[in-house]
């Protein structure tokens, strides 16, 4: 029924608004091309941050992880990764499944920092898309031809974050539900199970 | 190895015509959702398993003993003449596409580099800002208007498309310097592909170790990353033919919470 969803929906969002109002009464901060913008070149900063902080290895993929949770839509990600096969799952599994899942994206991607030392993210464009904003970058890393990443940023989850990002066309969500899909293969479906293993893993 | 010239490509022109005509075919609906179209996995993935005994036993190690033994500024001098010697062939399927530009840039740059990049081996052509050329008969293939095809796995190459797998081979047996009847060093562009090969095999080595040896299904990952990265490329400077490709996952999430 179309009615009662858009209530509920709007009951959601108004109660999400709320403490957010509370918090900034003026100006009201809808997401605009320059927050996104401004977003992505926050975390870059963050993340070279860390990356020039010259801590031991697992002591950064902790910080690279903090970072993926302030900037990053984690729970939409999670959910996504888990395709069809989240939807059988309980509240609790959801959320034992969310946290280690950002520990195993950290672990994953922040083990390949050395990548990125003395590299540049520079913005090149934003526009407007159904899900939020796209933003644009041509990437510089030393010794490899420019290249571009794009982030999809979304504020649906009261606050701008990320859910999203390209590497030459190739999606972290969808690349990743298809390496999900296949753990849980491997485990004969058994979520509990994949969320053990991938906490232990990381 | 000495073939005559005539029959081998009278063969190849049969199998590449073949292969494009090939009946396997996907119905509407499942391109619009989005569904891989592998109706030969079974096949493909036991190809996979061979190519990954290869990489592991052979591909890897050449590659990561030839870029922590050879300096690297001669690695990039031995990419770049292998890239330089692939500007004709680039050259050739820019003008199939009827891209002027792309085919002009990759004259210009051959010149360059062929001359004051002393045969290749350097790269002045990019410090004169003119554009990178990179494309295939993959590429004029799709611009003819073929479609993508089944997946395939080639035996020593890896994951590709029906369409660019036509491609690869047609651009290695048409291209003079890789097989033509006279030419300076015998196989000389399969060598430099090669060597090029494994210098990115060694340079990338975490990121293809990743796909290959760390993934629960390495074949699915390869084929996944393949058909996004490809049809990127494809897409080119086209803003809007990527548009669809932005799944919105807040959609999907909030169609679940809300579903009677």
């Amino acid at each position: 029924m179309p009615s009662n969803f858009q209530f509920r929906r709007m009951l959601v969002t108004s109660a999400l608004a709320a403490p957010l109002l509370a918090a900034l009464p003026l100006p009201a901060l809808a997401l605009s091309e320059a927050a996104a913008r401004s977003l992505v070149n926050k975390m870059v900063a963050d993340i070279n941050k860390v990356i020039d902080s010259g801590k031991s290895e697992p002591s950064m993929i902790r910080d690279f992880e903090k970072l993926f949770i302030k900037y990053a839509d984690v729970p939409i990600m999670a959910r996504y990764a888990l395709g069809v096969d989240g939807r059988q799952a309980s509240k609790a599994q959801m959320r034992a499944f969310t946290k280690a899942f950002q520990s195993y994206i950290s672990n994953k991607y922040g083990r390949r920092f050395r990548e990125f030392i003395g590299g540049t993210l520079e913005v090149r464009s934003t526009r407007k898309i159904k899900a939020g904003y796209e933003v644009k970058c041509t990437a510089v890393l030393t010794g490899e031809a420019p290249f571009e990443v794009t982030f999809l940023v979304s504020d649906k989850s009261g606050r701008d974050k990320f859910f999203n990002m390209f590497i030459e066309g190739v999606n972290l969500l969808l690349t990743e539900r298809t390496e999900i899909g296949a753990m849980l293969d491997q485990r004969k479906g058994n979520l509990d199970q994949l969320t053990a293993d991938l906490k232990k893993a990381s | 190895m000495r073939l005559t010239q005539r029959p081998v490509i009278a063969a190849i022109v049969l199998i590449l015509a073949g292969l494009l005509s090939a009946c396997a075919t996907q119905t509407a609906e499942q391109r619009a959702s989005g569904e891989i179209f592998d109706p030969y996995e079974q096949t493909n993935r036991k190809i996979h398993d061979f190519n990954k005994v290869i990489d592991k036993n052979l591909f890897r190690p050449a590659s990561t003993g030839y870029v922590s033994l050879i300096p690297e500024p001669m690695v990039i001098s031995f990419t770049n003449f292998s890239e330089n010697l692939s500007l004709p062939s680039d050259v050739v399927d820019a003008l199939l596409q009827g891209d002027l530009k792309t085919a002009g840039n990759g004259v210009v740059r051959f010149v360059i580099n062929t001359t004051v990049g002393f045969a290749g081996l350097a790269d002045p052509a990019t410090d004169f800002q003119i554009p990178q050329v990179d494309t295939d008969f993959g590429e004029t293939l799709h611009v003819w208007g073929f479609g993508e095809g089944p997946i395939v796995e080639l035996p020593f190459y890896g994951t590709t498309s029906r369409r660019d797998a036509v491609g690869v081979v047609a651009n290695f047996f048409t291209n003079p310097l890789t097989f033509a009847p006279t030419r300076p060093v015998k196989n000389i562009g399969f060598w430099a592909e090669l060597l090029e090969r494994m210098g990115d095999r060694g340079n990338f080595s975490d990121t293809v170790d990743s796909i290959l040896y760390e993934s629960a299904d390495s074949y699915a990952q390869s084929r996944i990353i393949y058909l996004q990265n490809r049809r990127f490329e494809l897409a080119g400077d086209d803003p809007d033919s990527y548009l669809e490709a932005y799944d919105d996952p807040y959609a999907d999430i909030y169609g679940d919470l809300y579903a009677e």
